[in-house]
């Protein structure tokens, strides 16, 4: 490790002695679109980097190379060790063994203030904001200008705001307070606190996750102002569209290692998702399945009823405001919108875990308005829950045992749990939902995000039920989990299960539903067809910008 | 081996943690913080002019080394392990229970009642459950105070229970000095029924040692926390609470009745080993015979993980210590064993998750 050269003023160069122009072991040399300044080093040169925790490495030699002024895409399933080699660029953690130059300087195991210093700046997936400041008191803090060295010069610190604002196209009002903002405003805000401070080397973790389509492409139009003006950009992304759309050179994780360096000109999201997973995926996003045709009627006492239903928030605001639909046996109804619009508590009053104010929940017919979350169980209620690690899993009992949550009634006599049926249990949906590592003892924590969705999916549709509510069910999962959790949603819509989803992926909705609502505000701003539905005509109700009445 | 998370080609790997690491992660680590806690009383004691080898000597020959010294520490022992029992049995559920001294006492309370109702000559196999249920019971009545008050209310079940010992034991106070007590004293009359027979009456040795029958109810009782814990489909839940309760609730699991039966349970323990002293050891009643032990349960979970196996084992040790604590006293204060008892506490608290870290550490090294 070479401290001393991290530590320097960030125009010293190339102090480690190692040839610049050292070949990277895998890919051949990189080809950009945009000629290499005159220093010729790259912006990022990961070369090697081991990084453990516990028995997990989450970095086995990856190898990272991102040319100045470029779009890098870094990609790879959960627990590929992106995320992990970001932190490492950004100093928050220092590598078990290889080193990290940034701009040709070797500056392996630096400090965070050291990384923000030579403009290393990284955006997060999870907003670092203080809601109660406005958004240019949030910028400026901890480098406030100050009026007789005392009071903070405001005016001041909202003119460089607006005017890194206008430069960069981030457009935010200075005055505004945090907690005012939306979801993709207050991400502007993120992006801007980091340009704020003076960064070159942008990394943005996941930064789409929570936006609507319209303010995705508003980002896209931002970050490929930044790389003209000359800046660097890393992405780490799940969506495969979202890469190719955007980057010029793409890096491929994959347990650990790093398996490719492509020009995204010469690939197509297919070999990606190949590379990804390490075989061929079908990508059922995107791609329309054909709704089963149904012999009979479905009958009408049947699925899931939801009569005039509201639910207060943690608020006291009306957060579901007066929503009524239905959704049928061999049906999934899809619901669409921005997060925070009330799918959240929609989700969790049909499950029993917030009351209704008014309103009746008919699950095949019984009416289980406030009636318990077990109660519900017992009428043929199962739910994917948004959040794994809150309600979905208890990260430190077994597989095992999680396997069982919710059912565990039915895994036990006379009060005792019958350990072999557990086991027996466990082993079987070890191997019918491919969870790996298959070892029913480990704690649940120990498993990678997508092996732990597998778990709450295999729980779930692993019991008898009609009616299922999968929210987010591939939330932060990759492209291999995705493609089976998907089919196995489609399985249980043609065995005649109604199923309500709840996604915050559009090509999601648009690819597994037969109807498509979307919410705004706590009420359906439109439900329609998913035939008439497409990402245009969705994205303008889930702003609000168009209304629709509910069919 | 380890267990490594490999999203592509990995090995299946059947057997969970196998069973040595999990014996090295229990046993190493309050093997350190006990050295820790030794050489801090080497300190101590070089500090009053001793020699550490002779106080030491001392105190093991005055606790292991005689049979009414030893008897002496599980008669000590006994007590700790019913208190340990009950915070650990609510810190399962993510419940501080601090109540433990009043409900060890009103326990007390409740059997010498029962024991002084019960006519003479009532055979022990009935006397012995009827004064463990009133002693349970009356345990039981304190702790489900603060259980309705946190589900009903939310109160903070620390500042409940807390407050309660106050009020419970001015309570009994009230009632032994007002209407029960003996003249001259602060106890109540002798009890016709239910005095256990002691260690001593089986074997002459220990003669003069308080240890009593109570001893294998406190390990029984163990048992059966363990076995509610880890195989009934309450402790599934109770845990489940514990660890993660928005997990819990979404499982169908009602947290605030998984809170009451927690909290009560847990002052049902404290309560029954209220029979240590009132059945084993005076056979009356005694205002402030808890001194502490209700207390002292808190850092027995602690130290003993709060697992009911390592309640035990941290409640006889933490005998040792309070009876080493007398039998040391010619050469250096008792006290310093209060100070050693926090150092032990301290020890664990900071020792146990860094030495786990090594030792994991350590053995990714060997795998790698």
């Amino acid at each position: 490790m070479n401290r001393e050269a991290g530590s320097g003023t960030g125009e010293t160069g190339n102090q480690s002695g190692f040839p610049a122009s050292a070949a990277l072991p895998t890919p051949p040399a990189p080809a950009s679109r945009f000629p290499l300044p005159a220093s010729q080093f790259p912006a990022i040169r990961m070369l090697d980097i081991d990084k453990s925790f516990g028995a997990i490495r989450a970095n086995r030699g990856a190898t990272l190379e991102v040319i100045p002024g470029e779009i890098h895409a870094l990609v790879g399933e959960n627990g590929a060790g992106k995320s992990t080699l970001m932190r490492i660029l950004g100093g928050l953690m220092k590598p078990d063994a290889g080193r990290v130059e940034v701009n040709g300087r070797d500056v392996t195991g630096w400090s965070t203030s050291e990384a923000i210093a030579a403009g290393v700046g990284i955006v997060h997936q999870h907003f670092m904001l203080v809601p109660t400041l406005t958004v240019a008191e949030n910028l400026v803090l901890g480098c406030e200008p100050k009026t007789r060295g005392v009071v903070l010069d405001y005016p001041r610190a909202a003119g460089d705001v607006r005017a890194l604002s206008n430069e960069t196209g981030l457009v935010i009002a200075p005055e505004r307070l945090i907690s005012d903002l939306s979801v993709g405003e207050a991400q502007r805000v993120e992006i801007l606190k980091v340009l704020f401070r003076g960064a070159k080397l942008l990394v943005l973790d996941e930064p789409t996750a929570v936006l609507s389509p319209p303010e995705v492409r508003e980002l896209w139009t931002v970050l490929r102002r930044l790389r003209d003006k000359g800046d660097t950009i890393v992405l780490i992304t799940h969506r495969l569209d979202e890469v190719v759309d955007l980057s010029d050179t793409i890096t491929v994780m994959r347990a650990g290692q790093t398996v490719a360096r492509i020009k995204t000109s010469q690939t197509t999201p297919a070999e990606i998702a190949r590379l990804m997973v390490g075989r061929e995926v079908s990508l059922s996003a995107g791609r329309r399945v054909q709704p089963i045709e149904r012999a009979t009627p479905a009958q009408p006492s049947r699925g899931l009823e939801v009569r005039d239903l509201s639910v207060v928030g943690s608020r006291g605001i009306r957060v579901i405001d007066d929503v009524s639909f239905s959704v049928k046996p061999g049906e999934i109804l899809g619901i669409a919108g921005v997060e925070g619009n009330g799918q959240t508590e929609l989700v969790e009053a049909l499950a029993g875990l917030r009351p209704v104010v008014a309103g009746t929940i008919l699950i095949d017919g019984d009416e289980v308005t406030h009636r318990s979350v077990a109660q519900r169980h017992d009428v043929g209620l199962s739910h994917i829950p948004e959040d794994r690690h809150r309600r979905g899993l208890i990260l430190e009992y077994t597989v095992a045992n999680n396997l069982i949550l919710g059912v565990q009634k039915h895994f036990s006599d006379h009060g005792i749990i019958d350990r072999d049926r557990v086991m027996e249990n466990a082993l079987s949906e070890i191997s019918s939902f491919d969870i790996r590592p298959p070892n029913p003892a480990l704690a649940a924590r120990a498993l990678s995000g997508g092996n732990q969705q597998k778990v709450v999916v295999a729980r779930e549709m692993g019991r008898s039920f009609s009616v299922l509510l999968a929210s987010q069910p591939t939330r932060g999962v990759d492209v291999g989990a995705i493609e089976f959790i998907h089919k196995q949603l489609l399985d249980a819509r043609s065995q005649g299960k109604a199923i309500l989803l709840v996604s915050a992926e559009l090509n999601e909705v648009l690819a597994l539903a037969d109807r498509i609502a979307v919410m705004y505000r706590g009420k359906f701003a439109v439900v329609m067809p998913a035939s008439e539905a497409s990402e245009e005509v969705l994205g303008e109700y889930m702003i609000g910008t168009k209304k629709g009445t509910a069919a | 081996m380890s267990t490594v998370t490999q999203p592509i080609g990995a090995k299946p790997a059947l057997a969970g943690t196998p069973w040595r690491e999990r014996a090295e992660e229990a046993l190493i680590p309050p093997f350190v913080a006990l050295l820790v806690a030794l050489i801090c009383g080497d300190l101590l004691i070089l500090s009053y002019g001793q020699s550490p080898a002779a106080v030491y000597r001392l105190l093991l020959e005055g606790t292991w080394g005689n049979a009414y010294g030893f008897g002496q520490v599980l008669y000590k022992a006994t007590t700790l392990a019913f208190t340990g029992l009950a915070v650990s049995f609510g810190l399962r559920a993510g419940l501080f229970n601090i109540g433990g001294e009043s409900q060890l006492a009103a326990g007390g309370f409740a059997a010498a009642l029962t024991g002084l109702a019960l006519p003479v000559g009532t055979p022990l196999l009935l006397a012995l459950p009827i004064c463990m249920i009133a002693a349970g019971v009356a345990g039981g009545v304190v702790g489900s105070v603060p259980a309705y008050l946190k589900t009903r209310f939310g109160a903070h079940e620390v500042i409940v229970t807390i407050m309660l010992n106050f009020i419970v034991l001015a309570l009994l106070n009230w009632f032994i000095a007002g209407h029960l007590h003996v003249p001259e004293t602060l106890h109540t009359p002798e009890i016709h029924a239910g005095v256990l027979p002691r260690l001593a009456d089986m074997d002459p040795r220990f003669h003069g040692s308080a240890a009593n029958l109570a001893l294998v109810v406190a390990v029984l009782v163990a048992f059966v926390v363990w076995f509610y814990l880890f195989r009934a489909r309450g402790g599934y839940d109770l845990r489940a609470v514990g660890l993660q309760p928005p997990a819990a609730e979404y499982g169908g699991i009602s947290v605030g009745r998984v809170w009451m039966r927690a909290l009560t349970f847990s002052g049902v323990i404290a309560g029954i080993g209220g029979i240590n002293y009132v059945l084993g050891y005076k056979h009356y009643y005694e205002d402030g015979f808890a001194s502490g032990a209700g207390f002292l349960g808190i850092a027995v979970a602690l130290v003993g993980r709060n697992h009911p196996f390592g309640v035990l084992i941290a409640a006889f040790f933490f005998a040792t210590l309070s009876q080493g604590g007398l039998a040391i006293h010619a050469f250096v204060p008792k006290q310093m064993m209060d100070v050693l008892q926090g150092v032990v506490i301290l020890a664990v608290a900071m020792a146990v998750p860094e030495v786990r870290g090594i030792l994991r550490g350590a053995r990714r090294r060997t795998d790698a």
